[in-house]
Formats: structure tokens, sequence, C-alpha cells
């Protein structure tokens, strides 16, 4: 194995976005591994998927918005960005409004996503 | 085989980090390698020259200074957390006006495309926490 080979890495979101430092880093390391050229995808999962909410304003916590630098996805050539449909459903989610274009995916297909990535990182 | 760990839990929180540390030492006696461990978010606290844990307790920093010193592993905190968490090294501590470094010397500084690198190269990356 070397460097060249263009493994493919599927990040797995769990985190809420404002109630753990890893649901940034999470972002970040997508982020860093497109910034490398290396193929990446996201998965939204369970509390994960509000981290698809539109119109986040979290100026009253002191932090940056998340929802912003998810916007900012597609500026890095990360095409694909999925989510849980049922933890969307769960939440009422409007993805037509997120910040970024994701796809919803029923277990079933979540599962099959999995199968096809050389690296599965879980935050 | 040649892997990377990513560790994301505090060694001051739960078995996790310490899991991490044995899952690399049974890796390599199975002949297999490690081309490094990479440290995220609370994870960075293994780094820890300063922490003080009870002494009726598994010591945690010296089974990483140990397959650093005795297995070449490589061991590197992503910068951006471990700033957050206080772990600085010499350099780090000037540029941030502090005393002095707060990690032992077997860690290093390293940014995020470390991570990268380590993903790009393994047969398999296995995380712990998170």
């Amino acid at each position: 194995m070397n460097a060249t080979d263009g493994k493919r890495t599927l990040v797995l979101i769990r985190h809420s976005p404002y109630g753990s430092s890893l649901a940034r880093a999470s972002v970040d390391v997508a982020l860093a591994t497109a910034a490398f050229e290396q193929p990446v995808n996201l998965l939204f999962v369970g509390d994960g998927v509000l981290q698809l909410l539109s119109g986040q304003d979290c100026e009253a916590l002191g932090v940056k918005n998340l929802g912003r630098l998810l916007s900012s996805l597609p500026l890095y050539d990360i095409d694909h960005v999925y989510v849980d449909a049922e933890a969307a459903a769960r939440y009422q989610l409007d993805l037509d409004a997120a910040p970024v274009a994701a796809l919803p995916l029923d277990p079933g297909a979540m599962a099959e996503l999995v199968s096809t990535h050389d690296h599965l990182l879980g935050f | 085989m040649i892997y990377a760990l990513l560790v994301m839990s505090s060694p001051a929180s739960g078995q996790c980090a310490m899991t991490a540390a044995r899952f690399a030492r049974g890796v390599l006696a199975r002949g297999h390698s490690i081309k490094r461990v990479f440290f995220l978010d609370a994870g960075t606290g293994a780094g820890s020259a300063t922490a003080v844990y009870p002494q009726d307790e598994s010591a945690r920093l010296q089974p990483w200074v140990d397959l650093a010193e005795q297995h070449g592993v490589e061991l590197s905190l992503c910068i951006a957390s471990a700033l957050k968490y206080g772990m600085l090294d010499e350099a780090e501590a000037t540029r941030y006006d502090r005393r002095r470094g707060t990690i032992h010397p077997a860690f290093t500084l390293a940014g995020l495309g470390q991570l990268v690198d380590a993903a790009a190269s393994v047969d398999r990356m296995v995380s712990f926490g998170g």
C-alpha cells in the first residue's frame, strides 16, 4: 500500500453542533481530507443531523458557526453529503433549507454506503 | 498489515484511551506495523507530562512512551486540539507566552494533514472514542 491509493474515507458524524468540540473537529477532519485531495464523504446520523439545521445562530454561545462551515463544503470539492433519513424526520429537519445539500438515506442505504469506503472515521 | 490509530478520548475519563494503547501493543505483537497514532480533541491529554494520576491507578503516559521509545511508534497530537487542552511543546509555549511546555517529548504537535496522510497510506484506520 502506498500514499497514492486514494483511499475512500467516510466521516460519520453523530454529535449535535454545539454540544461537543468533536462536532466541529469531525467537520475539520473532512475538510482537511478534501484539502489534501483524498476522496471523502460525510454521513450525518442521530443527533448529528442537527448540524444541518438552517439559520443556526450561535452568537450568544461565543463559538464559531458550524452551519456556515458546512456551507463551505462544496468549495472543498466535497460533493457527497448524506443524512440519516429517520433522524432527519425525527427532528423535522427541512433539508431543502440545510446549509449544505444532503441526500437522505434509509438504514439499508447507509450500510451500503459504509461498505463502499476504505476507512470509516466515526465521531 | 499497516495500522493507524485515531484517539479522541481523554485518558482521564473512561478506559478508551488506555484500550487504544493496549490495542497498539497487540497490533505490534502480532507482527503488524503502526504508521502513526493521531490524538484529537480530548485525546490529546495523553501527551501530558504534567498530569498527575493516583498512584494506585495504572500509568496513563508510560504505555505511550514505551510504544514510541521501544517500537518507534509516531505519536502526533492535533495541534488545534492540543492548544485548547493546554498541551504545548516548548516552541508553542514560547509563542503563546506560557512559562513552559507541557507535553512529553515522545509526542509531537501536528496538523490534521498528518491524520489524512495516515488514512491515505494504511490498511486499517481504527478510532477510539468519539
